[in-house]
């Protein structure tokens, strides 16, 4: 059964289509990305498929491992290991990233009925896991992303994927606000977490992020659908060519 | 349904009846005839055995009210209050005079056991020692003196205190047994014509707590009051004093509940605090009164003057309180700054649901030569309240080199409440220097939803935020209260909470 299937798609924002019957398979332990120009609709996807409000579905479905994740609430899918990177994370004043990743680690642990981290355990893993990541302690108590760099936050997002160990996780636009250094530490994490047992959707602009994470399978995405899937070849292409080719072909 | 609409659409479902400790004590008691004259002030002096000088200075207080009206100035709205219709004395009706908590009505032991304030097991009564070995090492002590309606009905850890000097009783007895500090000190800091409110406690106070610590004494435990209004149609005045002399410290806490009911009740208390050279007073309140139904009735009328005197060189005030309940909250602890390099602090979480209305803020007051003060106001309005915070920072000609930071933030849940910054600076002379920071935000769909995607519930996400927004003034609080009032920050939200 593969991991995620989105079928014939239909998405509409305020009385506006943006998918427009979209389709697409994900099985355990590729990587696919998914590339073109703005406004084509990436971002809705992922945000559908995390369960984002103010998107309504008017057509098709999204299975989890079988399951009908639109009858989920957002922290259900969570729970279930559906992980979305923001594009832009938002900061939470007052709150300790330590705090904060503690109550997220056991709120979903609490859903799907395990124990809860004991402090000791937490402490050691969260250690572990940002020294991999070179993120600095003092990091981890100050308020969640506030007065973060954007390769911080960024670094905060892989951090919180290690973390949660989800079974899929889509990477909204990662390389947005990043120059080439924080680009190649945050894509260093995401590599260390490809697994067999999960899968990775990348959605971005450019090629550029596919030199550090490389997709087993490219999609091109135009006006609300997906317009052509290929190898990472794919990917170079559409470097060279551009995006025009496919406005018609949508 | 997005986030921030559903905790909207879930506030506007609930009962603000979830008030947990809305429940009611029944019990005889002994009332004065209801409505106010000089006779129920005699009854009520009566009741207290106090001395004459009392009574008179109850009388002129009484005189004085009668030529006031009442201030209309706070942004709160609620139809005249008719004083003729309140009892203002009621006391559980004694069997005999109470000398240890066996002799207590245990209906009233049962009441502070389901408000949780143990007065049973911290609390030894005089000379009962625990037995070696029960005595929990790693328990902070707490001396309790709790309050119901108008008599304090027992304080604990008396004997303990007294031996660092510490006088802690209620203030009808200090009223006999020290009545040279009382007649010092009543009044001194806010005096009988003081404001509407506080003119009609001076009049009529029956109960609240005396604290005198002697100078350099650090007082070994944290005090605390407890005050329940039980009785219908009883206004509840309590009158406060706490006097820190010269290089003592005392740390003070206050915390509040009453029954639902459908009728308003009003509680009009007065705060005074002294701090003399290089003294320290902490107060830190809790305050958790009725806030009334989901349609607005009942509740409490809190009608409240506080106000700390630094009157030495180098003493410190600081002021700390979480305000969740009342129907109308009228409140504004202040700080006189008279001695030179003398501090005062204002720490305020002030949360309202419902249709609660908060007027609430300081002033402080700066006379001494560099002297400071300090504002950290959080507001947080919910359902379809109304919050407003309201300032006054003032440095006098003399008072050289004085500054003030002030930063009041309000955050919004839900698009039918309404937070206000009403800030007044006066600075007469040109070496003041007073800051002010002011902010308002709406809880943000974008952040919830961060939240819940890393598995948090909507509950438990607003939970998060609101903590994080109200984290600086949390920190001043003791340990116990802390945590206490973080619990009270999810409850009084719940419902905006999910």
């Amino acid at each position: 059964m593969p991991l995620l299937e989105v079928k014939d798609l239909k998405v509409r924002v305020e009385e506006r289509e943006i998918l427009h019957g979209l389709t697409l398979t994900v099985n355990e332990g590729e990587v696919h990305a998914i590339m073109g120009p703005n406004g084509s609709g990436k971002s809705t996807l992922s945000h559908v498929i995390a369960g984002k409000p103010g998107y309504e579905v008017t057509d098709g479905q999204i299975l989890f491992r079988g399951e009908d994740l639109l009858e989920m609430s957002p922290d259900e899918r969570a729970a279930k290991g559906v992980f979305l990177a923001f594009q832009y994370p938002v900061e939470i004043p007052g709150v300790a990233t330590m705090t904060f990743l503690r109550t997220a680690l056991n709120a979903q642990r609490k859903a799907r009925g395990e124990s809860e981290y004991s402090t000791p355990d937490f402490l050691k893993k969260v250690r572990e896991v940002s020294k991999s990541l070179n993120i600095p302690q003092d990091m981890l108590k100050r308020g969640v992303n506030v007065g973060f760099s954007g390769g911080e936050k960024k670094r905060n997002e892989v951090l919180q994927m290690a973390l949660f160990e989800p079974s899929l996780c889509i990477l909204d636009e990662m390389d947005s606000g990043l120059d080439i250094d924080a680009l190649r530490i945050a894509a260093d994490g995401v590599n260390a977490l490809r697994s067999p047992k999960r899968a990775m959707v990348v959605i971005t602009h450019y090629q550029r992020l596919l030199n550090y994470i490389v997709p087993d399978v490219v999609h091109v995405m135009s006006k609300g659908r997906v317009v052509k899937s290929g190898g990472k070849d794919l990917a170079l292409e559409l470097e060279a060519s551009g995006y025009a080719q496919f406005e018609d072909a949508a | 349904m997005p986030a921030v609409q559903e905790t909207v659409e879930r506030v506007k479902r609930i009962d603000v009846d979830q008030y947990r400790y809305g429940f009611e004590t029944l019990i005889e008691s002994d009332k004065a005839p209801k409505g106010l004259s000089e006779e129920t002030v005699k009854f009520i002096s009566a009741k207290k055995n106090e001395p004459a000088w009392m009574l008179q200075w109850r009388l002129e207080a009484y005189r004085r009210w009668l030529t006031m009206t009442e201030p209309t100035w706070a942004r709160v709205d609620y139809p005249k209050i008719d004083f003729q219709d309140l009892y203002y004395y009621s006391a559980p009706k004694p069997k005999k005079t109470v000398t240890s908590l066996d002799e207590i009505d245990p209906e009233i032991l049962k009441t502070y056991e389901k408000l949780g304030i143990p007065l049973r097991e911290v609390a030894m009564l005089e000379g009962v020692e625990p037995k070696p070995g029960e005595e929990d090492p790693n328990r902070r002590k707490i001396a309790v003196d709790a309050v119901f309606d108008s008599v304090s009905v027992a304080t604990t850890f008396k004997a303990e205190l007294k031996k660092a000097g510490v006088i802690f009783m209620p203030i009808s007895e200090a009223i006999r047994e020290h009545p040279e500090l009382v007649q010092k000190y009543l009044g001194s800091v806010v005096p009988t014509s003081d404001n509407f409110y506080a003119t009609l406690n001076s009049a009529v106070f029956s109960d609240g707590s005396f604290v005198y610590v002697p100078p350099g004494v650090r007082c070994p435990m944290e005090l605390s009051t407890y005050f329940r209004i039980n009785e219908r149609n009883t206004g509840q005045f309590e009158r406060t004093l706490i006097i820190a002399d010269k290089g003592s410290y005392v740390s003070y806490l206050e915390g509040c509940t009453a029954p639902q009911r459908d009728e308003n009740q009003l509680h009009a208390a007065v705060v005074e605090l002294v701090a003399h050279d290089d003294a320290e007073i902490k107060y830190s309140t809790v305050q958790n009164w009725y806030p009334g139904n989901s349609e607005g009735k009942g509740g409490i009328y809190n009608f409240v003057t506080k106000r700390g005197d630094c009157r030495g060189n180098n003493s410190k005030i600081s002021w700390t309180q979480v305000e969740t309940g009342s129907a109308i909250t009228w409140k504004y602890p202040s700080c006189i700054l008279r001695g030179d390099n003398s501090r005062g602090e204002f720490y305020s979480i002030a949360i309202s649901n419902g249709f609660q209305q908060v007027d609430s803020g300081t002033k402080m007051i700066h006379l001494g030569k560099n002297t400071t003060s300090r504002i950290i106001s959080k507001g947080i309005a919910a359902g379809k309240s109304q919050n407003t915070y309201r300032g006054l920072v003032t440095a006098h000609r003399k008072a050289t080199g004085a500054r003030n930071f002030t930063a009041c933030d309000s955050l919004l849940i839900g698009d039918k409440c309404g937070a206000h910054t009403v800030p007044y600076i006066e600075a007469k002379n040109s070496s003041a220097t007073f800051e002010h920071e002011a902010t308002t935000s709406k809880i943000s769909e974008d952040v919830l939803f961060y939240c819940i995607q890393r598995g948090l519930s909507q509950e438990e996400a607003v939970g998060l935020v609101v903590n994080g927004f109200v984290k600086d003034v949390l920190q001043q609080l003791p340990m116990e209260f802390a945590v206490e009032a973080q619990k009270l920050i999810s409850i009084s939200l719940e419902g905006s909470v999910g």
